[in-house]
């Protein structure tokens, strides 16, 4: 061990930080309203809070990715001002993100010279390896200088991360999810190793995490966000688990809930037997996924992202192949076909519709007739299209879903958010609906259109449709949903009437207790 | 801000947003020829030639006379055909370069089904025919395969397209030269002349061959497929956005191979043209690089199939004028291939300024709140 790296790398202190009534908006939406956290130094920290609460626009602010529109960041006591990534650099904060950000065809002593600030234009390898070598002594576990970053496991890929962020010497660490791409056994060892260091009084940590079970053994404090606001903090060693799940998801009545017709007794109409699919990657993505949904009911799939809902989503859509399983609506045999979502009367509305339900160039009524262009009125002999009728059944959508548009010419990509799902939301539900799939209807919307697209959602229920809503917004599905499903892991694990559970029970089981 | 009504006093007040697009897509292209001409203007002071002569030549050896006009218009054909084979892909999302594969693999087949033809005396009406047929099934296949391996296999078409370019040339050279070479032909190996009986003649009153007649009809035709039907439809759908295709449950792989066989058919059938009107036989001479120019004649049309026809006319001017160029200018025949080259790069620029230049702009629909 030399003296330079134990000076350099094992005396530093670990930094405290504190935010103070940080604000921030986009327009008329509240991303962050008035939200001060305090991480004393030495300290893990945890920052809870479900997806779109604001935990990541509190740690872009404090990064300087954005700049608040109100509040401070303090180091250490003393206000420092952070305009961007480099400012935070230069006081020793460092962040850990969600996707690695190492350079996959380097090995990680490459990965780690080329990321400091200073890196000179001919580097004397010789010397920085000593450097290293003597700096990797320092640390509680090490990682192959030599081996190419892209051979890495996950776990090792991400000790890199961290091992990048003492290198250059920042001690205030910003993690993001730090354990959703590593094994169970990975994020043990992880954690117990930054417990550790914190411990010693090495280095700060503030965690990102919607885990409870790891916030719970490893970390020493939270601080939990709700809709941009903070809606609790404690030790987390001692706060029971119900807690911290009540001030995540809240336990204020949500507003009243769209009209809902009683329609008991229905038949079933869709049922999924063992779906299987898989990933891009090829990788397992749902595996055996059983669920009936009757007429008239709708059923929402919780969960935490990325446990397999977009994929069932996409299944169904016809966007991913199914590897095993059957999907049958009033007991027939269906497979994803225009001329089967037909027959069946299969309509939906897939999440950020501009990129999966439109084509951004074409105009707001070509957009709505997507699903009638081949057929009568607009095609003659099932080839030859006609423009007026279709511009006669755009401007009526327009009008009656109050899609607002300078004209039925205007490209769809001009619409704000809301508008464009309004006109997915008029092309998809104008006619009979047997099946409508719908996911994260309202992600990113404003109040108005958020009311809107969930009582169009209620209505086509109440006409008879069975509707599977898979939703990140927790509040949603209470709102909507006859019965509830839970996600996780690839599968439903968890499924029940609505009046028979409730936030925290659904909170446990998509936090995968 | 207040939603603008739809009304027509709004629509009087500024042209719609159709209008403005359409001005937008002419005066980019248009502005890119400029930008263009201006740049290889400089080229010329550069090499201390007059640019005012040069694109006075142009003029003259393009359009001046009835005889140029009439050479314009032969060297357009093959590149309206080629055009439209690079711009119907386009449409479906593909940068498929492969025109000059599907051109040599189309003229190779006619030729080399003329053969047996001829030799039986079969007559003209029926010959012909059966070798533009032929022409198209090799073109389209060939195209179609690239499509096909794009979107069953994962391949990028545009290599793929490109490397089938040199396998075309190199199984014609294979040919001409192998079990299809006519004994007579010493220097140059080609196949057997089909014979003055059975090509091709000129328009009636022009010395310009049925080539141009082919490419005007099926741009108009692909026009009308490509904005008036379900076909077109859906085809734009899977361009614009592949996943709300697959949503809406469109026959995405289907399109793709379809527009891709319409692609190669119509560079097939220049291959035809260059066999029964020009040369009257398959031999290196299919090589002129129409496919290489037809990527560049849709690019400056935008992928519309009705704008190839100008933009092909264009670019059969620049190609005819260099003979010209040649004598009167002494400068090499390649100095045109320097303006393509000019105008191809300033294009490819020039799509980064779509909706970026306000004026163009239609105002965005405010949302109230």
């Amino acid at each position: 061990m030399s003296a330079l790296a134990t000076e350099t790398h094992s005396l530093k202190k670990a930094p405290s930080l504190s935010a103070l009534g940080m604000t921030k908006t986009f327009g008329a939406f509240t991303a962050l309203g008035d939200v001060s956290i305090d991480v004393a130094a030495g300290s893990f920290h945890a920052l809870l809070g479900e997806n779109g609460a604001g935990k990541s626009t509190l740690v872009k602010c404090i990064m300087g990715f954005y700049s608040p529109d109100k509040g401070k960041v303090m180091l250490d006591g003393a206000e420092v001002t952070i305009r961007s990534p480099r400012d935070a650099r230069a006081h020793g904060i460092g962040m850990v993100y969600q996707h690695f950000t190492l350079v996959p065809c380097l090995t990680a002593a490459e990965n780690l010279v080329i990321s400091r600030a200073d890196t000179p234009a001919i580097i004397n390898w010789a010397k920085e390896r000593r450097t290293l070598d003597a700096f990797m002594e320092t640390m509680p576990f090490r990682v192959a200088l030599d081996a190419p970053v892209s051979s890495l496991s996950a776990g090792e890929k991400q000790k890199l991360e961290i091992l990048k962020l003492l290198y250059l010497d920042q001690r205030f660490m910003i993690l993001d999810e730090p354990t959703s791409v590593l094994t169970p056994g990975e994020a043990d060892e992880m954690l117990g190793l930054l417990h550790g260091m914190c411990d010693r009084g090495e280095i700060t940590v503030l965690m990102i995490s919607h885990k409870f079970r790891e916030v719970k053994t490893f970390c020493d404090r939270f601080s939990v966000l709700r809709r941009g606001r903070l809606t609790g903090e404690g030790d987390a060693k001692s706060a029971p688990v119900e807690e911290m799940s009540r001030m995540m998801i809240g336990d204020t009545e949500v507003r009243e809930r769209a009209a809902r017709a009683v329609q008991a007794g229905k038949p079933e109409m869709l049922e999924l037997a063992g779906l299987c699919a898989q990933d891009d990657a090829g990788l397992s993505a749902i595996q055996g996924v059983n669920l009936k949904i009757r007429g008239g009911e709708i059923v929402g799939i919780a969960g935490v992202s990325g446990n397999g809902q977009s994929a069932l989503v996409e299944v169904l859509a016809g966007q991913r192949v199914l590897t095993d399983g059957e999907i049958t609506i009033r007991g027939q045999l269906f497979t994803p076909s225009r001329g089967n979502f037909d027959r069946f009367k299969v309509f939906g509305l897939p999440e950020e519709p501009l990129k999966n339900a439109t084509v951004p160039r074409m105009s707001v009524a070509e957009n709505i007739a997507f699903r009638s262009f081949d057929k009568p009125p607009i095609a003659s002999l099932g080839w030859w299209m006609s423009k007026g009728p279709m511009r006669t059944r755009a401007e009526e959508l327009i009008a009656r879903y109050r899609v607002k548009t300078t004209s039925p010419d205007a490209p769809i990509e001009t619409l704000s958010g809301g508008n464009v799902q309004r006109a997915v939301l008029a092309r998809e539900l104008s006619g009979d609906v047997d099946v409508l799939i719908v996911a994260n209807p309202c992600f990113g919307l404003d109040f108005a259109s958020v009311a809107d697209i969930r009582s169009q959602i209620m209505e086509a229920r109440n006409r008879g449709a069975a509707v599977l809503l898979v939703s990140e917004d927790l509040d949603e599905i209470l709102e909507l949903a006859d019965r509830v499903a839970v996600m996780s892991g690839g599968t439903i694990a968890y499924v029940s009437p609505i009046e028979e559970t409730d936030r925290n029970i659904i909170g446990q089981h998509m936090a995968g207790h | 801000m207040t939603v603008q009504p739809l009304s027509m006093a709004s629509m009087k007040r500024r042209p719609s947003i159709g209008t403005l697009k359409f001005a937008e897509s002419i005066f980019i292209p248009v502005a890119a020829l400029a930008v263009s001409a201006l740049l290889f203007s400089l080229f010329l002071l550069a090499l201390g030639k007059s640019p005012l002569m040069f694109f006075q030549l142009i003029w003259v050896g393009g359009f001046g006379s009835s005889f140029s006009l009439q050479n314009t218009l032969q060297r357009a054909a093959p590149l309206i055909l080629t055009g439209l084979a690079f711009a119907i892909p386009a449409r479906i999302g593909l940068t498929m370069i492969g025109g000059e594969g599907a051109l040599v693999l189309g003229g190779l087949s006619a030729a080399a089904i003329a053969i047996p033809l001829v030799t039986a005396g079969v007559p003209p009406f029926l010959t012909l025919p059966l070798m533009a047929m032929a022409a198209m099934l090799a073109g389209g296949l060939w195209i179609g395969f690239a499509g096909w391996l794009r979107y069953y296999r994962g391949v990028n078409e545009t290599i793929s397209s490109l490397l089938l370019s040199y396998i075309a040339i190199a199984t014609m050279n294979f040919f001409v030269e192998g079990v299809l070479r006519d004994p007579a032909s010493a220097n140059k190996p080609s196949t057997m002349p089909i014979g003055d009986a059975y090509r091709i003649g000129a328009i009636p009153g022009t010395d310009v061959h049925w080539g141009l007649a082919a490419g005007l009809i099926l741009a108009v035709a692909l026009h009308v497929i490509m904005t008036r039907t379900t076909f077109g439809f859906a085809a734009r759908v899977t361009g614009g956005n592949a996943r709300a295709a697959l949503a809406q449950g469109l026959p995405v792989g289907k399109l793709i191979v379809v527009c891709c066989l319409l692609a190669g058919a119509c560079a097939g059938l220049a291959g035809f043209y260059e066999v029964a009107a020009v040369h009257g036989q398959a031999n290196a001479s299919l090589v002129a690089g129409y496919g290489f120019t037809g990527i560049l004649v849709a690019f400056l049309a935008r992928q519309v199939p009705l704008a190839v026809i100008p933009v092909a006319i264009l670019f059969g001017a620049l190609a005819a004028a260099g003979g010209v160029i040649q004598r009167r200018m002494g400068m090499p025949d390649a100095t045109v291939l320097v303006l393509q080259g000019l105008i191809f790069v300033v294009l490819l620029t020039s799509e980064t300024f779509y909706g970026r230049i306000p004026f163009f702009q239609p105002k965005r629909a405010e949302e109230r709140t």
